[in-house]
């Protein structure tokens, strides 16, 4: 009955979608000017009935209902409930209705609370909206019914992915989607404005909270996913340049670039035409991001079903979404007058910089993620990995990085270097001690030693913007930029320490035996069998100690078997300190009733991802100061027009 | 100095749009000529035998572990095994913890390189995962080459 309810609900919110694509469109020509008046409700009630089919998925994975096929092949009636209920979006056809729910419910919002912009650009970019949606929705209902039934009903599911039986990882995924998806409203925005050739500052701040929403999100979503391929794979990387971390950093290199053009826009009306591109650009390699990871034609932990059927139909909406948005671009660019001029040594100047390393970088990635592909269509298996991915991309990020210490310090239009020099010489003598003492410590890769020195240096000039600065009367915006580059800057010192000192230790030792790494004294206590609701395992006590004096702390990495469905995995053990991590993996039974031990100091590794989060803090803040000043000036505006009102009427009367 | 003349163009856009193109341009050409050099190729055993690449090159070597050769050095973490796909033979080293489902007999991808004696010194290995994570590789390797491969890993 509930499936029924929620396949209803997706089968009328499409219809919706339908008419909200025809009703914006027929309203922006004269004749069908009287529709406009539909648009904006039914954008909200598809919004609620996306919402209303993916809440009933939900009920159907919480309650076990073994009746539909998506559940009965996803899941296990003894799982915890977080886990049943998380594994609604943990397979393809949940993950999907997670996508249409969130552009459904984004789309309804914008039509909700969005008043600036003229009414034909509203009307153009919720039918945009709504023309991407259908797509999707049509994927969903004809490709892939997450409310199929299954007959004979079977007694049990089949179960989650053991992999994916983590709390992290539960939340995970829809932290992606809000990102990924949240860069639809900002793809229809583009589109709208595109339409009806209104690209100016109004459409820029229209746009620009969308734009960071989804940007915290994705932020969040990335930091979270290195941190759980960290801990959980236990092979303690924290970044493999695996296609499907890919495509969620793709989209993130172009939503930061968007973001940071979109503030150009938003403040001195200039960028337009390149604000619009990336609008679409960022969407775009979300949906590309999907296409990769949902079609099967990437290996990987994420990718759900091999099913070429899915891969053509995804591919086919990529290829009409992009190709229309980018010909609507190439008919409309040139008639989007040009905006503000500026300098080359400007605020300006820099934020175009940096966005073009951004799109470089960008390029350097799709380029890597996608040549597997095309080699094998011509024949040749290869693989791509970190030898490419991480020289090519620092070759960009490098001056990136040099022009966002510089940038933020730069005055709007037009400034000069001797300005704002002798700020600088702090920064720069800081970025030459960090390479002589990467040197001296000898034996660093030149990465991490570039790296390390240039987190330094822009350590301290990502906060000289606060310089000078009454810091109580400091707008949150600004707040949030010194936030977000500090934690660039965290984050960067972060992998160039990991990369430059982390010890690594594999041994094999008998229960009573000790070892060493790093600073730490690892002895083998005991290997003991354990048990879990849905799973048995064999776990290590290891005594660890920091020095000669430290204290003596227990830690169990273990070995599970899971058995719904049947496979093994190791869970690592960590030990978090102030300057590092101990990270402690058990490996199997060698001979002479030794174990394998596999064991990292990794000094500083944490900062990595207190630095992604100090991004995403940064966002927030930039969000909330850029929300609350508009609803500030909401409530003044309804003032002013209850002022006029009773003036108005106080006249009359007199 | 004004603004006009410190961007002399009319069209500034134009410049901006230039300087954009000429390094996405140089980016997609030094992309292209890093890859050339840093992919690395996947082989079966009698393609490596035929033609192994040089030494400081990574590369993919996957095949069948055969039966019997697995052997544990005394240090207890480094491993030694052939692989195979019937035709040629190629004995592997590895030194760390083996992922659960690899065993003699299966289906396995190395990634690694060629050491000087002939044999392929892996730095990780990839075993057939569960049904969701398959090493792409070794759903389709040519029929001929490595049926067995196929059939087991499949």
């Amino acid at each position: 009955m509930i499936a029924e309810l929620g396949l209803a609900a997706l089968w009328l919110a499409a219809a919706l979608a339908g008419l909200q694509l025809i009703a914006g469109a027929l309203a922006l020509t004269p004749r069908g000017a009287s529709l406009a008046g539909v648009v904006r409700p039914v954008a909200i009630v598809q919004g609620v009935l996306a919402l209303l089919a993916f809440a009933a998925l939900i009920y159907l994975f919480a309650v076990t209902d073994l009746s539909v096929k998506l559940v009965a092949m996803n899941s296990h009636s003894l799982k915890p409930l977080v886990f049943r209920v998380a594994g609604a979006w943990g397979n393809h056809e949940g993950s999907m209705l997670l996508w249409v729910t969130v552009m459904g419910v984004a789309g309804g919002l914008v039509a909700l609370v969005e008043r600036r912009l003229p009414e034909p650009t509203m009307l153009a970019t919720l039918a945009g909206q709504a023309f991407v949606s259908l797509g999707f929705y049509a994927f969903l209902l004809i490709a892939s019914n997450p409310f199929e039934r299954l007959l004979p009903v079977p007694q049990e599911g089949n179960g989650l992915n053991p992999l994916l039986q983590d709390l992290g990882l539960a939340f995970h995924p829809p932290t992606l989607y809000l990102g990924y998806v949240g860069l639809s409203i900002a793809f229809s925005f583009a589109v709208g404005a595109l339409v009806t050739r209104e690209v100016g500052p109004a459409f820029a701040k229209a746009m620009r909270p969308w734009v960071l929403g989804a940007w915290i999100f994705l932020t969040i979503g990335i930091t979270a996913g290195s941190y759980w391929a960290y801990y959980e794979l236990g092979w303690g990387g924290w970044w493999f340049w695996d296609p499907v971390e890919n495509a969620s950093l793709m989209p993130w290199l172009a939503a930061t670039a968007l973001l940071h053009s979109v503030s150009v826009l938003a403040s001195r009306d200039a960028l337009r035409a390149w604000t619009v591109m990336l609008g679409v650009i960022a969407f775009s390699m979300s949906m590309i991001g999907t296409f990769l990871v949902r079609s099967g034609i990437l290996t990987s932990v994420h990718a759900f079903a091999v099913d070429p059927q899915r891969g053509s139909f995804i591919l086919a909406l990529l290829a009409i979404n992009i190709g229309g948005a980018l010909t609507l671009f190439g008919l409309r660019a040139s008639s989007v007058t040009e905006g503000e001029r500026f300098a080359a040594t400007s605020r300006e100047g820099a934020l175009v910089f940096n966005n073009v390393m951004l799109s470089a970088i960008l390029g350097i990635v799709l380029f890597g993620t996608l040549y597997p592909l095309l080699a094998e269509a011509m024949g040749a298996k290869v693989s791509v990995g970190p030898p490419y991915f991480n020289p090519m991309s620092a070759l960009f990020a490098v001056p990136m990085l040099v022009v966002l210490a510089v940038g933020p310090l730069l005055r709007w239009r037009r400034d000069s270097f001797r300005r704002i020099g002798k700020e600088m010489v702090i920064p720069a003598m800081l970025v030459i001690a960090g390479v002589l003492a990467m040197v001296l410590v000898g034996g660093v890769s030149l990465l991490a030693t570039l790296g390390f020195a240039l987190a330094l240096g822009l350590a301290w000039a990502s906060v000289l913007p606060l310089k000078g600065r009454n810091l109580r009367r400091t707008p949150l915006p600004i707040w949030g930029m010194v936030t977000a580059h500090l934690g660039i800057a965290v984050s960067l010192l972060g992998m160039s320490c990991e990369s430059a000192f982390s010890v690594e230790k594999l041994v094999a030792i008998r229960p009573g035996e000790a070892t060493e790494v790093g600073p730490w004294q690892v002895k083998l206590d005991a290997i003991e069998p354990v048990a879990g609701p849905n799973w048995t395992a064999l776990e290590a006590r290891l005594l660890v100690r920091y020095g000669d004096k430290g204290r003596v702390i227990a830690l169990e990495p273990q070995a599970r078997s899971f058995w719904a469905p049947p496979q093994q995995t190791s869970e690592s053990a960590l030990l978090t300190r102030w300057n590092g991590q101990l990270y402690t993996v058990l490996g199997g039974e060698a001979d002479q009733g030794r174990w394998q031990l596999r064991l990292w100091w990794k000094p500083f590794v944490t900062l990595i991802w207190l630095g992604g989060l100090m991004i995403a803090l940064g966002g927030l803040l930039a969000l909330i100061g850029r929300v609350a000043a508009d609803i500030r000036r909401i409530v003044a505006r309804d003032k002013i027009e209850y002022r006029r009102e009773r003036q108005g009427r106080a006249g009359r009367y007199s | 100095m004004t603004v006009g003349t410190a961007i002399k163009a009319k069209h500034q856009r134009l410049v901006l749009l230039v300087i954009a193109l000429v390094v996405l341009v140089a980016a997609a050409l030094l992309a292209a000529w890093a890859l050339r050099n840093q992919a690395s190729y996947f082989y079966v055993p009698s393609d490596i035998v035929a033609n192994p690449p040089e030494e400081t090159r990574g590369v993919r070597l996957g095949g069948m572990v055969e039966r019997g050769s697995l052997r544990t050095e005394a240090d207890g973490v480094t491993i030694t095994f052939v692989v195979g796909d019937g035709k040629a033979r190629v004995p592997v080293t590895f030194k760390g913890i083996v992922p659960s489902l690899f065993v003699e007999g299966s289906g396995v991808v190395a990634e690694g390189h060629m050491g000087v004696d002939g044999t392929f010194v892996a730095d990780n290995l990839l075993a057939k995962h569960d049904e969701n994570y398959v090493p792409r590789q070794m759903q389709d390797m040519s029929k001929d080459q490595a049926q067995q491969v196929m059939r087991e890993t499949k």
